[in-house]
């Protein structure tokens, strides 16, 4: 995170972004999700907004999208706040990307949980196939982040690409996973431990066994 | 009124204070970094910790609690000493230990505290965090490392100054002070934030590395720049004045300051007059006191002498140009030198009647005529304040910029005389109406239709509580503006009819923005401290003194006396303005009664008895009645360029800079490398 900046300013960065404009679709929702706030707060918007704005650059550059400093401009304007109160939003949310990234963000989660569990082995799947740390590789398909908790430390190691969360990893999945994305795929979302639905317990029950039938009252033997 | 108790001592706070202010009332120094009385409570520097019983059993931030009935505050435990000392080392971690290099070093809030609730050694090993460097513009100088985020940067440029241009970017321990992409800070208080930084983060780009604090002489001094009259300390390092700083008055500038008025100091030492001149054959030849002297008394005006006060001078200088006058027979006094020549009969109908601090409350103003960011930085920031309580603007005039909501009504005077209907009935149900008459106002004839509407409104009325509000208030922009209309520096047709008495002897005192080229036939002497436009056009120049370089008196524009000190002595042969003055007299063989400046000012107290009092308003009675007029015109602003409007700015290569990379958008003039 301490390498987050703000990508610079420059006649091409203005020529490329300077008239970005929401679609008419993204118009419609965007003034839907202004009216959710009263009349006078409109300035609450600027956190969806932001999103929205990132959301469209990534349908445009075929990527998960960033804010270049043009569109950070335009959403102050639409607001109509100061834009350095716009740029104090975006530069405090780590899920606003403020360089461009390629096609898959991929996050790995690397706190204490997902550690023991292995994220190194998946960093290094990473390092292996030459993703760049916030930057995009050069077949422009990857951008990598070690990222802090996502809260998933039940099914860990886990790491989140574009919007999916993927879980339960192991240094195979995840290339399975990274190749299946590259071929176009669209592979499994959540954990891949086979036969796990969710974040329920892998095997039998370690603790509170005496619920599994009843509605046990430990109380007593506390 | 709740009653907290505070070490054991029992006291009575008003309702809402915080337990910070209690603990202050309870006379206890509560140590603080992001804390700020004039600005929103922020409570993230932690340093003002207090035990608080009832409560959590864990200091509290004091500043953004409030005082409840019954607590029982302690400064002095044990628990509170070390959670200023974890606080001060925690601020440390980051903070570089620089303090010789620093330019705040000496008057710093985190060393002071850091000496007095610090723990004395640090216990912290690992790599310090690095910031680089925000450019701010001209006058600020950045060095981030040292900031400890304590945002009062940041949330005086949002609440005070109204211009959101400062902001906190990222996060954590990467979080960093910075203006939008490191644009330059362009507003007329931007350097307020180098007061209010308490570390050495942000410091005074002109004055880095000038000099020590504790070097410095300080004499208290009234600023010139504008006609408020702002409270200023003057730092003196020998014989050249180095900084100015803003001093607290609640009733003039708060503690703010113009940056103008903070800057021009530089001015000061540049293209000064420091011997006479006079000219001969076209050309300036530096002369001795003698010869000039005898140059004035080769003139010999007998009563054909008239005198044109500029922006900058004091009562006393006015005082003694006006007994020389009449002591040869002639009353041709002019102080506006521009032309303007509204009817100064009632100085009341041009005077700031509500007061600086009172226009804050009004819930209606009327602007007519004035550029009031630029012609008063300080009110402006009280207008915001009004509009933030509750107010309404309306200004008449070519638009500008704003910091708080305001209507323009059209840039024609006219408009003044058939109001839009919806600001006539928000004027007339307005409980505090105001109406603010600017210089270019005056100029269209604003004055009479003014006082009209506020005959037939009732700006002066009398309140529920008893309380009488007077709105009719009228904004100059010269520091000796309302000091010279009370000398009666102010004639019927203005600066023409000086023109039209073609005076023999036309003695300018420091009048550096009369239109010379009347005076062709004129002699002029020119008794001032720059060489400008005044100088320029002079036939004997007299090297006088600055605002710093002499006691004197200014009368702002609300009518409040103030008395400013000398705090260094004028340069090479420069004299005070006074003796100047008696030296003429001299040789013009005029008695003006006074051999010493305190015998001038006996005379001038005794002649005007209202200037006695050092910072006392003046009563200048009731405003006249039956006023009637219509303003017309294409209303015109006077300020072309806010940071040259007078000689001492003019000279001052930092204002210069500023004018040029802030208004007219040259590029940042590279900084050689430290």
């Amino acid at each position: 995170m301490a390498d987050r900046h703000i990508y610079p300013d420059s006649p091409e960065l203005r020529a490329r972004w300077g008239n970005f404009a929401w679609t008419e679709a993204n118009a419609a929702k965007a003034k839907e999700i202004v009216a959710r706030y009263p009349e006078g707060r409109q300035r609450s918007a600027s956190m969806p907004l932001l999103d929205l704005a990132q959301r469209q650059v990534g349908a445009e550059t075929g990527t998960q999208g960033w804010l270049p400093i043009p569109v950070m401009e335009y959403v102050a304007n639409y607001l109509d706040m100061p834009i350095i109160r716009v740029v104090e939003v975006a530069t405090f949310y780590t899920m606003y990307n403020l360089v461009p990234v390629g096609k898959f963000h991929v996050q790995v989660c690397g706190t204490t949980p997902c550690m023991l569990r292995g994220s190194d082995d998946l960093i290094s799947v990473c390092k292996a196939k030459k993703m760049p740390t916030g930057g995009v590789s050069e077949d422009g398909l990857w951008t990598f982040t070690e990222v802090e908790c996502m809260g998933n430390c039940s099914s860990a190691p886990m790491v989140q690409i574009n919007d999916d969360n993927y879980e339960d990893l192991t240094a195979e999945r995840f290339e399975g996973i990274l190749d299946a994305l590259a071929r176009g795929e669209s592979p499994k979302t959540g954990t891949q431990e086979p036969g796990r639905h969710t974040v329920e317990p892998v095997g039998a029950l370690s603790s509170l066994t005496a619920m599994v039938n009843e509605n046990h009252d430990y109380r007593g033997e506390w | 009124m709740p009653k907290v108790k505070v070490d054991g001592v029992e006291l009575e706070v008003p309702a809402g204070a915080t337990v910070l202010q209690a603990c202050e009332m309870a006379g206890k120094e509560i140590p603080r970094f992001c804390y700020h009385e004039r600005l929103s409570i922020a409570g993230n520097c932690r340093m003002c910790l207090v035990e608080v019983k009832p409560g959590p059993p864990k200091p509290q931030a004091s500043c953004a609690l409030p005082a409840s009935e019954g607590q029982e505050i302690r400064t002095d435990s044990e628990m509170v000493k070390k959670a200023r000392e974890g606080v001060m080392e925690f601020l440390l971690i980051n903070h570089p230990l620089d303090c010789p290099i620093c330019d705040q070093g000496g008057e710093c809030d985190l060393q002071d505290q850091s000496v007095a609730y610090g723990r004395g050694s640090s216990r912290y090993h690992e790599h310090k965090r690095a910031v680089t460097e925000k450019y701010m513009g001209p006058l600020i100088k950045t060095v981030m490392t040292r900031c400890i985020q304590c945002t009062r940067c940041v949330r005086f440029s949002e609440e005070i100054a109204g211009v959101d241009e400062i902001g906190a970017l990222y996060r954590g321990e990467n979080m960093q002070i910075s203006t939008y992409l490191e644009k330059a800070s362009t507003h007329e208080l931007s350097a307020n934030v180098i007061d209010l930084c308490p570390v050495g983060a942000l410091t005074s780009r002109p004055y880095a590395f000038e000099a020590r604090p504790w070097e410095l002489k300080k004499t208290i001094s009234i600023d010139v720049s504008d006609a408020i009259g702002s409270n200023i300390r003057v730092d003196a390092r020998g014989r050249e004045a180095m900084r100015i700083l803003p001093r607290v008055n609640d009733d003039v500038n708060e503690e703010w300051l113009s940056d103008k008025g903070r800057y021009m100091v530089d001015g000061l030492s540049k293209r000064r007059l420091d011997r006479p001149f006079i000219r001969l054959d076209g050309k300036l030849k530096a002369v001795s006191w003698d010869e000039a002297l005898a140059a004035v008394a080769k003139i010999a005006p007998g009563n054909s002498i008239a005198a044109v006060a500029g922006d900058l001078v004091d009562v006393e200088t006015m005082y003694a140009a006006k007994k020389l006058l009449s002591g040869l027979g002639s009353s041709v006094l002019e102080g506006r030198q521009t032309g303007l020549a509204y009817n100064t009969a009632n100085l009341a109908a041009v005077n700031f009647n509500s007061g600086l601090a009172g226009i804050e409350s009004a819930d209606a103003i009327l602007i007519v005529g004035s550029h009031v960011r630029w012609e008063a930085a300080v009110l402006n920031a009280r207008l915001r304040k009004a509009v933030k309580h509750g107010a309404k603007v309306f200004i008449i005039g070519p638009e500008w910029e704003t910091t708080y909501p305001a209507e323009f009504l059209g840039s024609d005077a006219s408009v003044l005389n058939a109001l839009p209907a919806h600001v006539w009935s928000a004027l007339q149900g307005a409980k505090r109406p105001a109406l603010i008459i600017g210089g270019a106002g005056l100029a269209k004839g604003a004055l009479e239709a003014g006082l009209a509407i506020s005959e037939q409104l009732g700006f002066v009325r009398t309140l529920e509580d008893g309380s009488v509000w007077n709105g009719f208030n009228v904004l100059h922009m010269a520091a000796s503006r309302m000091g010279g209309l009370l000398l009666g520096y102010a004639q019927k047709g203005g600066i023409n009819d000086v023109a039209a008495a073609k005076p023999k002897l036309l003695l300018s005192l420091g009048a550096d923005e009369v239109d010379y080229t009347k005076f062709a036939d004129s002699m002029i002497v020119y008794v001032g401290h720059h060489g400008d436009k005044g100088a320029h056009a002079a036939d004997v120049i007299l090297p006088a003194s600055a605002f710093t370089e002499k006691a004197g008196i200014y009368v702002n524009t609300e009518g409040r006396v103030q008395f400013a000190e000398k705090a260094v002595f004028a340069p090479g042969d420069a004299r005070e303005d006074w003796a100047i003055l008696r030296a003429i007299a001299q040789v013009l063989n005029v008695n003006v009664g006074f051999d010493s400046f305190d015998e001038l000012r006996s005379a001038l107290f005794a002649e005007y008895p209202a200037l006695l009092v050092d910072g006392g308003l003046i009563d200048f009675g009731p405003l006249p009645t039956g006023v009637s007029g219509s303003a017309a015109g294409e209303i015109a602003y006077p300020i072309k360029d806010f940071y040259l409007t007078n000689p001492i700015a003019r000279a001052s290569e930092t204002l210069a800079r500023c004018s040029a990379e802030l208004l007219h958008g040259s590029q940042p003039q590279a900084e050689a490398a430290e």
